[in-house]
């Protein structure tokens, strides 16, 4: 019932284009929109080019988190690690991922490579950032009630350090899923020649309109839906917490 | 010496790139030497090429931002003040805040064209959403004792808004502003890149179309340092803004 707004709006859309308030060349009916996904869907072309996008953003994503919340980490543990590495992350943080897009396919071309490399560059500065601050916050009193305990500092490094920049790195994992999808679209808008980005830009310039609608509109929901599944997947992991 | 550490980090990153493209291992294709890129910088400075393309994307995206903003914490407001716009709204944002706006870019040049217009209303649509979502969590977390001392103290609706509602909400709206600014940026360099046309994207998209490998890395480089000095400037704001609120005692963060 939430999502009522959402249906009207379809409707509305819907209606505005069958009585001819705006010209079909513009806006295509939402009906023929899903009948032009169904026909992509069933042909394939949505299947090949969707798998080519979810395996670069997968591929890129994961080098991302696994970098980014091991170099966040070593920043909030080791000093003499934050003092240097931490200004190039400060400095490169604010840098405009995209800006990135022609300097990746230079180096590695039209294809998966340089999609997964900008991904990864984009993506792993937000989860260093996050997995810094969320080792930072852990409590002193925690670290050093561990060491009294006879932990050794890698063991307190892993079980008190790690779990504690936990809720923080989930957030931080949050913001560069989304940030993946983004990266993703625009690289594939750009220059590709393959995935559901490369299909939006492809049909739009046939002038396939409704496919070129339905495309979008399933590039938008997975996105969201990908998000969705994550908030759901990390509660579960941070249940603990409560 | 960890004082110093900035800007020993910052000259190491720049030596390092200079002696590994002097060293032969990459093609100055693949890496040209910052010098070179460096003196392309300067050069596009001097014939005014670099301002005219800076300028653009500031213009665009700092509109659209701008814009943006506007839009977002009068929605934000309407959200929290009126039931018939929370009602209509909260799925919308609910639903368009994850999602990848970038995606609509071909839709939006399609009834918009190639000009500004669309790509400005790219960064409007884009960087709309934090600010609305920012806007929204912050007014609704603002002290209930708070409006209650106001309502007893007699300041009708409109006051209560503009007196008490606002200023308590700003350091969570210039939250959503400092993440709306660079997604800004970013969107207005991808449209750029995708439509061509004068602009430090579009700029940078010609360079490697015809292969001019400092063109692209002088690109990179005043793209970073036009996105560091922005996100800078809106910190500056924010403790501007915020000199009354706690937080500005405390030192600044990135």
């Amino acid at each position: 019932m939430k999502y009522l707004p959402l249906l009207l709006l379809a409707l509305l859309w819907e209606a505005i284009v069958r009585f001819g308030l705006v010209s079909p060349d513009l806006l295509p009916s939402l009906s023929d929109v899903l009948s032009a996904a169904w026909k992509l869907a069933r042909e394939g072309d949505l299947w090949g080019n969707g798998l080519a996008s979810l395996a670069r953003g997968g591929a890129g994503l994961a080098l991302a988190v696994v970098a980014g919340a091991v170099l966040g980490i070593l920043m909030a543990w080791w000093r003499s690690v934050d003092a240097f590495v931490g200004p190039l992350v400060e400095a490169l943080y604010p840098m405009p991922k995209s800006a990135l897009i022609p300097v990746t396919v230079l180096w590695l071309g039209f294809g998966d490579g340089s999609k997964i490399l900008l991904i990864f560059l984009g993506c792993m500065l937000p989860v260093t950032l996050a997995a810094y601050n969320g080792a930072r916050s852990c409590e002193q009193a925690l670290v050093w009630s561990a060491r009294s305990l006879g932990a050794s500092r890698l063991r307190v490094l892993w079980d008190v350090v790690v779990p504690s920049a936990l809720p923080e790195l989930v957030n931080g994992v949050r913001t560069a899923l989304a940030l993946t999808f983004v990266l993703l679209v625009s690289s594939e808008l750009i220059v590709a020649r393959s995935g559901l980005g490369y299909l939006i830009g492809f049909l739009g310039e046939g002038g396939v309109y409704d496919a070129m609608f339905a495309v979008v509109l399933v590039v938008a929901f997975l996105g969201f839906f990908a998000d969705r599944l994550y908030q759901r997947a990390t509660r579960r992991v941070l249940a603990w917490r409560e | 010496m960890l004082r110093l550490a900035p800007w020993i980090s910052l000259l190491a990153l720049a030596a390092a790139w200079e002696i590994f493209a002097r060293s032969g291992a990459v093609t100055p294709f693949m890496l040209p030497r910052l010098s070179v890129v460096l003196e392309r910088i300067g050069a596009d400075a001097a014939s005014g090429e670099l301002w005219q393309n800076l300028g653009m994307t500031l213009y665009r995206s700092l509109l659209g931002f701008m814009i943006a903003t506007t839009i977002g914490i009068l929605l934000g407001f309407a959200v929290t003040q009126n039931r018939f716009a929370r009602w209509l709204l909260d799925p919308l944002v609910s639903v368009g805040f994850p999602m990848p706006k970038i995606a609509f870019l071909p839709i939006i040049t399609l009834w918009l064209g190639f000009h500004d217009l669309s790509k400005i209303s790219m960064v409007v649509f884009d960087a709309v959403f934090p600010v609305v979502t920012a806007t929204i969590a912050a007014t609704a977390g603002v002290e209930r004792h708070l409006l209650w001392s106001a309502r007893n103290l007699g300041a009708r609706p409109r006051e209560l808004l503009r007196e008490v509602v606002f200023p308590a909400a700003l350091p969570q709206i210039m939250t959503g502003l400092q993440v709306a600014l660079p997604i800004a940026l970013i969107v207005c360099i991808v449209a750029e890149m995708k439509m061509g046309g004068i602009g430090l994207g579009g700029a940078m998209i010609t360079a490697s179309r015809f292969a001019d490998s400092p063109g692209v890395f002088a690109g990179i480089l005043e793209i970073a340092i036009a996105g560091y000095v922005l996100v800078k400037l809106m910190a500056l704001l924010r403790r501007r803004l915020l000199a009354w609120h706690p937080e500005a005692e405390a030192p600044a963060t990135v």
